[in-house]
């Protein structure tokens, strides 16, 4: 935070100018810290601040209440300039409980606000989270580095609305949104996005909305009239690109990008998915297009989901099933299948930690060798990776493209970092989208009017003719095929050649993807730092950073990861050093190494959490001395 | 979806219509020659265009089925094909999609799509040859095999019980029981014809022989001296006769089946139990007749249509839901989706 400019306003406060602030919101599981930060980044985001922000919440839906288990945070990072990354460090945190303020507090900037709500702070919650008997860490002194705001906002909130009629635990769940009234003072937003949205939501219980409403303005008005609050900061609006813009998480971007998809390519849309955290939000959000044509199936088990996605397939529409790691690994055979059946298919991976069940609310980019490699027998297959929120819209448009034009199933890698986290999006129009190239066959392409459903074009794939077509009548199936006919076929000089036909068929895809060039920084010098996915708003920042400091540095981030762009060896050729960041042990690297004998170096983070800012800048800092 | 017009005449196809070009490899004495001739014998009859039939299979013997279709298919992988065929008539409602499986292939390694698929109710037909073994793999005892089966990898006896696959497709709410013979080809044809007219899943057992692994597993009710005592023929709102010239019938006792002797004086067809598909707890104890007995008395295995139910198929709801909301609110443009309802401009 940095304050440019002071002014008093109204009583006696200050008001601070700031160009970019992180909050933390801390609390219980059941304290509604989700929707507080969602409300709060929503405003932000609609008087125009630049923002990024990073969800964190347990496994367990309801841990032990007040335990430092059942602690959820969200984060959110706005500021009057370019944000990319949630934050290093908060200037702001909000705990609602002890536990809460044990998990978060290392990471509050020294001297930071803290605002706490003492009831969280009895004997029993203490207890709970752990702190010795006898020891409040709002009392004994352990926090006189920060500036500390204690009120007792369970109290605060009953009073409000006492003679409500709303019982005891209606009236707990109401305490958010008196922290969420003190915020809104706090930053300078307005309420009228929030008011709005509980309008909305409790549409059909006015006494609830109207509580909520209540409490809200409550918690302003107690920033406003306690002359506790001394301090107010005003982040002014971001000067990002002209344009509109949206708020968006990235499962809803790839929610959004595969009816996109549908649209440009004028198939329907089909999911097939079995619920799996952190990647059901897709099949939540495709579950409401109904009127877009889109048809949803929440299978029986990972395996009938992207089997149902492959029947779709067939039958001529956009196949796709979307998943997390664990799910993955039990979709491995059919995806198999549909490598040799040759068919379009799109598979969504929002990565998570592992293996096995893992951490499955963390996140981790530990599955793209799994991507890469985890077929049985020699099976290549096409892999794109988003770099943020926004960015899985054209990540997963882009696998569907590359699916339905070269009739082949394509693996889109996200993470849970990007997935729930969200960032201002300037959508594009669908006329500034381009179109998706899909002809079914519908006349025979072999002799005497035979059809050859595995006759190749010049981009190696092969026609699509679906169910329902005249004389087109064909069998595929698992076994491997005759070239051209598609007929089963165990002849060993047969099986060598498809094998590299299906392989080199992938690698043809190189000449359809555009050529990379680094994002900022130099096409050649000291260090190129080559990144993947989520990581592209550390690195971006960390890099931008180090060139304003005069670095000789360059960042490279890689969409398409197989195949990767043909100049890519070229590119990374022309640094003196390679770093490549990662949140996992370092499955690019070796891919990179491998492929074009270079000593690229790793970072490594397999923490269940993104890099931040300075740890990847002393990174890179070590490497240029 | 296409279909033939008034205006265009196309000449009736018949069975060879349907044989794709592709050499058949199944056994010598496999049941499954006899069940692809049924298949085709009675598919000109229901009068649907070629390219307008899909069938899917698995992995197993059974499943090579597709490939000798001259229809579209796909030979897909081991128990899958009912979750493919899903997303096949969720995609294209239109098709006519038939399901080729075996006893492992659809009750073990396919098993929990077995069950999903009864309850969801595609319009799909699902037709699994049972010879109670596994024949691809050489030989071991299968989930249908009797208890005590001597296999390849049970040389001492199987020590599991079997599942009852009409009981089974029953729990699992299935709108369309029925079982068939390799060896009864007319019979075969009847219940192919119902399972086509059957709006929803229609699961078919079909006992197979395997002539090489578990050979004769079924001639019980198919040899002319076992066949009348050891199966019972259903027909609905016909009473359940068997036996040696129709000498026997079933009759309830509240819940409990009793075998009537109808040579004895006094007893006479018109007491005994009337067979009623659309009756759910009568089917659960017709589909019993398999290992249960009833006061220490076994029942003839019963063969035809056991349980039929109207209810609406998965991809009518499914379609159903999509039509009444683009009525009510209209197909929102690409670009409505694109920019949702809160945006805000930078100029």
């Amino acid at each position: 935070m940095e304050s440019t400019l002071e002014k008093n306003v109204g009583h006696e406060t200050t008001l601070i100018e700031a160009d970019s602030i992180v909050i933390r919101f801390s609390g219980d599981s059941g304290d509604g810290m989700q929707l507080t930060g969602t409300q709060f980044t929503d405003t932000a985001a609609f008087f125009g601040n630049d923002l990024s922000t990073f969800p964190e919440y347990p496994a367990e839906i309801r841990a032990p209440i007040g335990t430092t288990a059942g602690v959820s945070g969200f984060q959110v990072h706005f500021g009057s300039k370019e944000i990319f990354t949630p934050g290093d460090e908060y200037d702001v945190l909000v705990a609602m409980n002890a536990a809460a303020l044990k998990v978060d507090l290392p990471r509050l900037k020294k001297g930071g606000i803290v605002i706490t709500n003492t009831a969280g702070f009895d004997k029993k919650n203490l207890g709970l989270a752990n702190f010795p008997d006898g020891i409040n860490p709002l009392e004994d002194g352990s926090l006189d580095n920060y500036i500390v705001h204690k009120m007792d906002v369970t109290k605060l909130t009953k009073e409000c609305l006492s003679g409500s009629g709303l019982g005891m635990k209606e009236i707990e769940r109401s305490k958010n949104m008196f922290v969420l009234g003190l915020l809104f003072w706090m930053f300078d937003e307005p309420m009228d996005y929030t008011i709005n949205f509980i309008k909305e939501k409790f549409a059909k219980k006015p006494d609830i909305a109207d509580a909520n409403i209540k409490t809200l303005t409550a918690g302003w008005n107690f920033g406003d009239n306690t002359e506790v609050f001394t301090t107010r900061f005003h982040v002014a609006p971001a000067q990002l690109p002209k344009g509109t813009y949206r708020n968006i998480s990235g499962n809803h971007a790839t929610a959004i990008g595969l009816v996109a998809a549908a649209e440009l390519s004028g198939l329907p849309l089909f999911l097939g998915s079995y619920p799996i955290t952190p990647a059901s939000d897709i099949l939540h959000e495709l579950s409401r297009y109904k009127t877009s044509n889109v048809k949803t199936l929440q299978a029986e088990d990972e395996i009938a989901a992207i089997c149902a996605a492959i029947g779709a397939s067939y039958g001529g529409g956009l196949g796709v099933t979307t998943t997390s790691g664990p799910g993955m690994s039990l979709k491995t055979e059919a995806l198999g299948l549909a490598t040799i059946l040759e068919i379009p298919l799109v598979v969504v991976n929002v990565q998570r930690g592992g293996p096995s069940t893992g951490l499955p609310t963390k996140t981790e980019q530990s599955d793209l060798l799994q991507a890469m490699y985890g077929r049985h027998g020699e099976g290549p297959l096409p892999i794109v990776a988003a770099s943020s929120p926004a960015d899985c819209f054209e990540a997963v448009l882009e696998a569907s493209r590359i699916a339905l034009e070269h009739m082949t199933p394509v693996i889109c890698l996200t993470d849970g970092f990007i997935a729930n986290g969200s960032e201002p999006w300037r959508f594009p129009t669908q006329d500034q989208l381009k179109p998706i190239n899909v002809t079914f066959a519908t006349e025979p392409n072999g002799p005497d009017g035979t059809y050859l459903p595995y006759k190749r074009d010049e981009k190696l794939s092969r026609p699509w003719a679906i169910p329902g077509t005249k004389g087109l009548m064909h069998r595929i199936g698992g076994l491997e095929k005759q070239q051209e006919t598609g007929n089963v076929s165990y002849d060993p000089k047969n099986h060598e050649a498809m094998t590299r036909i299906r392989a080199e068929k992938i690698e043809k895809i190189a000449d359809y993807i555009p050529l990379i060039k680094p994002e900022s920084g130099k096409d050649s010098g000291k260090l190129a730092i080559l990144g993947w996915g989520s990581t592209g708003g550390v690195i971006k920042t960390a890099v931008r950073e180090l060139l304003e400091e005069g670095q000789d540095v360059a960042h490279i981030h890689l969409r398409y990861l197989n195949p990767f762009p043909k100049n890519l060896g070229e590119l990374l050729a022309a640094y003196e050093h390679i770093l490549i960041p990662e949140m996992n042990c370092g499955q690019l690297l070796q891919l990179i190494r491998a492929k074009y004998l270079i000593p690229a170096v790793g970072y490594s983070k397999v923490q269940g959490l993104p890099f931040t800012t300075s740890e990847l800048k002393n990174k890179i800092l070590e490497i240029l001395k | 979806m296409s279909t033939i017009t008034d205006n265009v005449v196309t000449p009736k196809l018949v069975a060879k219509d349907f044989a794709s070009n592709q050499e058949v490899k199944w056994c010598p004495g496999c049941g499954d020659y006899s069940i692809i001739k049924q298949v085709q014998t009675v598919f000109p009859d229901f009068g649907v265009p070629k390219e307008n039939i899909a069938f899917i299979s698995g992995i197993g013997c059974a499943a090579r089925f597709t490939y000798y279709m001259d229809t579209y298919g796909m030979h897909s992988i081991h128990g899958r094909a009912a979750a493919i065929a899903s997303g096949l008539k969720a995609q294209n409602p239109g098709l006519s999609v038939w399901i080729v499986s075996g006893d492992g292939d659809a009750f073990s390694i396919g098993g929990n799509h077995f069950i999903h698929l009864m309850r969801k109710n595609f319009d799909v037909n699902y037709l699994v040859f049972n010879n109670q073994i596994y024949g691809l793999t050489k030989g071991q005892y299968s989930p249908t095999s009797e208890k005590g089966k001597v296999a390849k990898s049970t040389p001492f006896g199987s020590v599991e019980e079997p599942f009852n696959p009409s009981e089974l497709a029953l729990g699992a709410k299935a709108s369309f029981v029925a079982r068939s013979l390799d060896r009864d080809p007319k019979h075969l044809q009847m219940v192919l014809k119902r399972a086509h007219e059957h709006k929803g899943t229609s699961f078919v057992e079909i006992y197979q022989n395997c002539a090489v692994f578990n050979d004769g597993a079924f001639f019980a009710y198919s040899d002319k001296e076992t066949k009348q005592e050891q199966s019972i023929y259903l027909e609905h709102g016909k009473p359940l006769i068997f036996g040696n010239g129709g000498n026997k019938g079933i009759k309830l006792d509240g819940t409990t089946p009793v075998i009537v002797d109808l040579s004895v004086e006094g007893n006479s067809a018109s007491d005994l139990w009337i067979h009623d598909e659309h009756d759910k707890t009568k089917a659960h104890i017709i589909a019993s007749f398999f290992d249960t007995s009833y006061n220490d008395v076994y029942f003839p295995r019963p063969f035809g249509v056991i349980y039929s139910e109207d209810r609406p198929t998965y991809e009518y709801g499914m379609e159903h839901q999509i039509e009444e909301l683009i009525a009510r609110k209209g197909r929102p443009s690409l670009d409505k989706i694109l920019s949702g309802d809160k945006t805000w401009t930078i100029l």
